[in-house]
């Protein structure tokens, strides 16, 4: 009764919404979709643009008009698609969640003999994002510190490996441990100073200190070759084999084995995928020592810390070297999987790619931010042949993911220690976000 | 001294601009305590319609400068204040009061998505526009330098004064300041007692756009070109100038913006460059070290 | 046993033009129960926050003495380096318990000093050298045996968030006593309590005074904890020490019963009389 009442007038409100909606994007298109500036001799002209601006308002009148009648039917509430997906995710991770992980990892290592060259190129790039991730997460997750510069750590560690390779010839194993180091030692000069500062003050500082490292990288043009970048950087070898059609001391000569191009692509795999569990193991062992719940308890309270007696400083320095440490291998794996790098690669867009990976995966959680790498750098290469407007859609699945999971997508909190048998989570809405 | 002197000029003008998008930044972040990162977009997306409004007017016939200005001024100011409503009721609003970092990464996305949006709409190339306002004063001359101060630099200047002064006397002295400074303090509270929360921030967020078209424009006139990728590196800067000054403050903002401007020129000037950007963020990493809370900040006594 | 485990000498505290501490003596004794007490305002939190290190006062002299004779000058030491070497632990008024974290991650969070050495500044537990995981067991022995103090055991592996109102000051309570400390300082433990959990907590707290013998200084506004455990008290009002004795003499001291309702001094002795 009450329903078919309401009906008319939900309609009229939803008309009288979408035409709202519809006039504001005239004026936001009007100029900007309307008109298009052309370069011409002698300056700039112009020409209009009816059409899109015409579609543009259509778009959004419908679109307005589509989500207030269909989608959300009664007043805000979830669609029930996405309700049922999400107890039915739980009631799976409850009763089969043990077995995924295992199940993962022994995907991802079956995965390079099955796939294709494009997945799998497009895998590695995945996978480096997760390591990023996990790395970060440290950092952000864990401590609860907000570091808006990741990607200097990231451009140190690939520096590191390019210059000492190429000067020096160091090969890619023994570089990495120490292009690690050099991020970490990095991430204390940096944090020494500015780890007092709080919140969105120590954001904006390692901002900055970001595009320091990015524009010194750029200038510096007697060590790093400024815009022009390094190029020739060595291949990683398997203990000393080169994956090489021609030479000696080659993959496939040794193994007798045709060749093929594919065997780098999969060492290559083999060896990102080693350092993302590599630091999947450490991070999770960490969090089970004194020094990881000394950062979770960061995050959560600062104050009752230090009245326990815990030193901030050095533990927000420890978090901030411990992530730098990754980041730093990430960009040695980087560097020699590219064989070429320049500062274009290390701007403040990849450290917000990196950031929003971990808070949209569920900071802390680290299935979370690996799922969140999948979609977005999986899904930003789905777009690959939409080459213009992938920016412009990453952009926008940032701001839609968040606006419906401000949590992440994986939120809860396994605790590190247990007094009784049960292991249950800590729901994500008690896990504090950190003020640093 | 004369090539110090015209130094000091040029800084005090990019200082101007950053001050204006500086205010833009410290009153969302002093209302809402988030960084609006789309904030530099929005003053790119000012310019953007500022250039086109521009470039209609004088295709139609409206070649009185004076005029054709203040209608580009005004058209820019209303358009970009669409966008940053926009921004803030689709991207910030629904997480208001939830977890701190889910508008940041909308922020940033929000910012990836504009600047793109602008691109594929008008194209990556460089905009030129050809000098609008032109002449100027010759301040001193002797050691075969001029010192000089263009028309455009006094406008700058000028109209940075008064839109200062204008919105200072907004904070301080109408209903709508009041609600500000209301939310400011708690938001829940003043939402208690009447005060229109949604509506106050939505204003806020107007008014800083509002400001960043003006910028915006401003930037258009000085530099005579434009891309999709300045909201990037003025946003920076000015959100830098904000924490310099002390966010929250609106003469910090402008004292911030001032300071930035200034140190980018005289590095430029004196030394290298290149190397500018680091001058700057140098400074306001120092500055923080020693004062946590900016330059005119209210230092923070930390609730044990 | 009457040797000062904490002596407070002079001490002023001024924020900007404001004086909240003014030249304030006063001393906790060893292995007593002393409660500061005073009208909302008069400074008993910022005293706190100077002993612990939060505040570093504008003047005077605080010297915490351990049984050995090894004495600290609290005022010159950083506030985490106080709970650490000087052994005070406190609490705080408004609860900072780690809300995420579970309740057995609390008590071992506060044994951080220690487990830290345990697991050789982490190196030697991620290399498995060291023996870290014995310790770790004793520390979970150690926040057992306060879990059941506080009866809180049940609760271990749940969020601290989670206890009601009551479990989360006893909690507290019990991560402060798992960092070891000779000195447990409380700031209003008893606030939001019913009689029942505040009679609770004035077993708990005489059990940490006489089992363990470590000494108490404690803000209250619940007459009934203050009266019914301290060994003495400390009155002070807008920063001032205004009265300093056992519950007997504070109880008919003319002095704390102006403070306390307002009136002159005159007056209040006719009252009290």
């Amino acid at each position: 009764m009450t329903e078919t009442a309401a009906r008319p007038n939900r309609f009229a409100a939803a008309l009288k919404e979408a035409l709202m909606a519809a006039l504001l994007a005239f004026v936001l298109a009007s100029f900007m979709l309307g008109v298009r500036t052309v370069d011409a001799p002698g300056g700039l002209s112009y020409h209009y643009r009816p059409g899109l601006l015409a579609a543009a308002v259509a778009f959004v009148f419908f679109g307005r008009l589509f989500l207030r009648l269909v989608w959300w039917k009664d007043e805000r509430s979830t669609p029930k698609l996405y309700s049922t997906l999400t107890e039915g995710m739980a009631k799976f991770t409850s009763g089969w969640g043990r077995f995924l992980a295992p199940a993962v990892i022994i995907g991802a290592f079956v995965l390079p003999f099955v796939a294709s060259r494009y997945v799998l190129d497009t895998s590695i790039l995945i996978l480096t994002y997760i390591l990023l991730g996990w790395g970060l997460n440290v950092v952000v997750g864990l401590a609860g510190l907000l570091d808006l510069g990741y990607v200097a750590f990231y451009a140190v560690g690939a520096y590191a490996y390019a210059l000492l390779s190429t000067h020096f010839g160091l090969s890619f194993w023994a570089v990495l441990p120490l292009a690690g180091l050099m991020a970490a030692t990095w991430g204390m000069i940096l944090g020494f100073p500015v780890l007092r500062l709080r919140g969105d003050y120590l954001a904006i500082v390692t901002l900055a200190f970001g595009e320091i490292i990015r524009v010194v990288l750029l200038n510096w043009y007697t060590v790093t070759k400024g815009p022009d970048g390094i190029s020739g950087i060595p291949r990683p070898t398997f203990f000393g084999l080169q994956f090489k059609r021609f030479g000696e001391h080659t993959f496939h000569q040794f193994f007798g084995i045709e060749y093929s191009s594919m065997h780098r692509i999969i060492f290559l795999y083999m060896i990102i995928l080693l350092l993302a569990l590599l630091t999947s193991y450490v991070t999770n062992r960490l969090r089970r020592l004194p020094v990881g719940r000394a950062w979770e308890a960061l995050r959560e309270d600062e104050i009752a810390c230090r009245a326990l007696g815990i030193n901030t400083t050095n533990t927000k320095l420890t978090a901030f070297a411990i992530g730098a440490f990754f980041g730093g291998l990430g960009g040695s794996f980087f560097a020699t999987r590219q064989g070429f790098i320049s500062p274009e690669s290390f701007t403040f867009i990849e450290s917000a790619i990196i950031l929003a990976i971990v808070v949209l995966g569920g900071m802390g959680s680290q299935i979370g931010v690996a799922i969140a790498a999948i979609v977005m750098i999986g899904g930003f290469e789905v777009f690959r042949e939409a080459a213009q407007y992938r920016m412009l859609i990453f952009g926008l699945l940032m701001v839609i993911i968040m606006v419906w999971k401000p949590r992440g997508l994986v939120s809860g909190r396994m605790p590190t220690i247990f007094l009784g048998s049960e292991r249950k989570q800590v729901s994500g809405d008690l896990v504090k976000e950190g003020e640093g | 001294m004369e090539y110090f002197l015209q130094q000091l000029i040029n800084g005090l003008t990019l200082g101007s601009i950053y001050g204006l998008i500086a205010i833009g930044y410290t009153m969302v972040y002093g209302i809402i305590g988030m960084i609006n990162f789309a904030h530099g977009d929005i003053f790119m997306v000012g310019a953007f319609i500022s250039l086109i409004v521009f470039l209609i007017l004088m295709s139609i016939g409206v070649t009185f400068i004076p005029l054709a200005l203040l209608i580009v001024l005004v058209v820019a100011m209303v358009v970009t204040s669409a966008y940053g409503w926009t921004v803030e009721r689709l991207a910030y609003r629904p997480l208001r009061s939830s977890f701190r970092l889910a508008p940041l990464i909308t922020a940033i996305g929000m910012s990836i998505f504009l600047e793109n949006y602008v691109q594929i709409a008008q194209g990556a190339r460089v905009k030129p526009l050809q000098p609008v306002i032109t002449g100027g004063y010759t301040i001193m001359q002797g050691n075969g330098f001029t010192v000089q101060l263009s028309n455009i630099q006094i406008i700058i200047m000028v109209l940075t004064v008064a839109l200062m002064a204008v919105f200072s006397w907004i904070i301080a002295r109408t209903p709508l300041g009041r609600a500000q400074r209301a939310c400011e303090q708690d938001r829940l509270m003043a939402g208690l007692l009447g005060v229109n929360v949604d509506r106050t921030i939505s204003l806020t967020f107007v008014i800083g756009a509002a400001l960043a078209a003006v910028a915006g424009l401003m930037f258009l006139l000085y530099y005579g070109v434009i891309d999709f990728y300045i909201g990037f590196v003025a946003g920076i800067k000015a959100f830098t100038a904000a924490v310099l000054g002390g966010i929250g403050s609106l003469p910090g903002a402008m004292l911030g913006g001032l300071i930035i401007g200034l140190i980018e020129t005289f590095w430029s000037a004196y030394f290298t460059i290149e190397y500018k950007d680091v001058a700057a963020f140098s400074m306001l990493a120092i500055v923080l070290i020693f004062l946590p809370s900016g330059l005119l900040g209210k230092p923070e006594v930390e609730k044990v | 046993m009457t040797d000062a485990i904490l002596k407070v000498e002079h001490m002023t505290m001024r924020f900007g033009g404001l004086v909240a501490i003014d030249d304030l003596s006063f001393d906790a004794r060893r292995g007593e129960i002393t409660a500061l007490i005073g009208p909302n305002g008069a400074g008993k939190t910022t005293v706190f926050n100077c002993i612990t290190g939060f505040y570093k006062p504008t003047a005077g002299m605080l010297t915490m003495t351990h049984e050995d004779g090894s004495t600290f000058l609290l005022e010159r030491m950083d506030d985490f380096r106080i709970t650490r070497h000087a052994r005070v632990a406190r609490t705080f008024q408004n609860i900072r318990l780690f809300g995420g974290m579970t309740v057995l991650e609390n008590l071992l969070v506060a044994q951080h000093n220690k487990l830290m050495l345990a697991s050789k500044f982490t190196i030697g537990a991620i290399l498995g050298i060291g023996g870290y995981r014995g310790h770790e067991k004793e520390a979970v022995e150690l926040a057992r045996f306060w879990l059941d103090k506080a009866g809180l055991t049940a609760r271990a592996d749940d969020p601290a968030a989670d206890l009601p109102y009551g479990d989360q000051r006893k909690l507290e309570i019990a991560r402060a006593m798992c960092t070891g400390p000779k000195l447990l300082c409380l700031d209003e433990p008893a606030a939001g309590l019913n009689p029942k959990e505040s009679d609770d907590l004035n077993k708990m707290l005489l059990g940490i005074r006489d089992e363990q013998g470590i000494s108490i200084l404690l803000i209250e506004h619940d007459m009934n904890v203050v009266m019914g455990i301290s060994d003495h008290i400390v009155v002070i009002d807008y920063g001032k020490k205004i009265s300093d004795g056992d519950p007997a003499f504070i109880r008919s001291d003319p002095k704390v019963i102006a403070a306390y309702l307002g009136v002159d001094e005159s007056e209040a002795g006719e009252l009290a009389s």
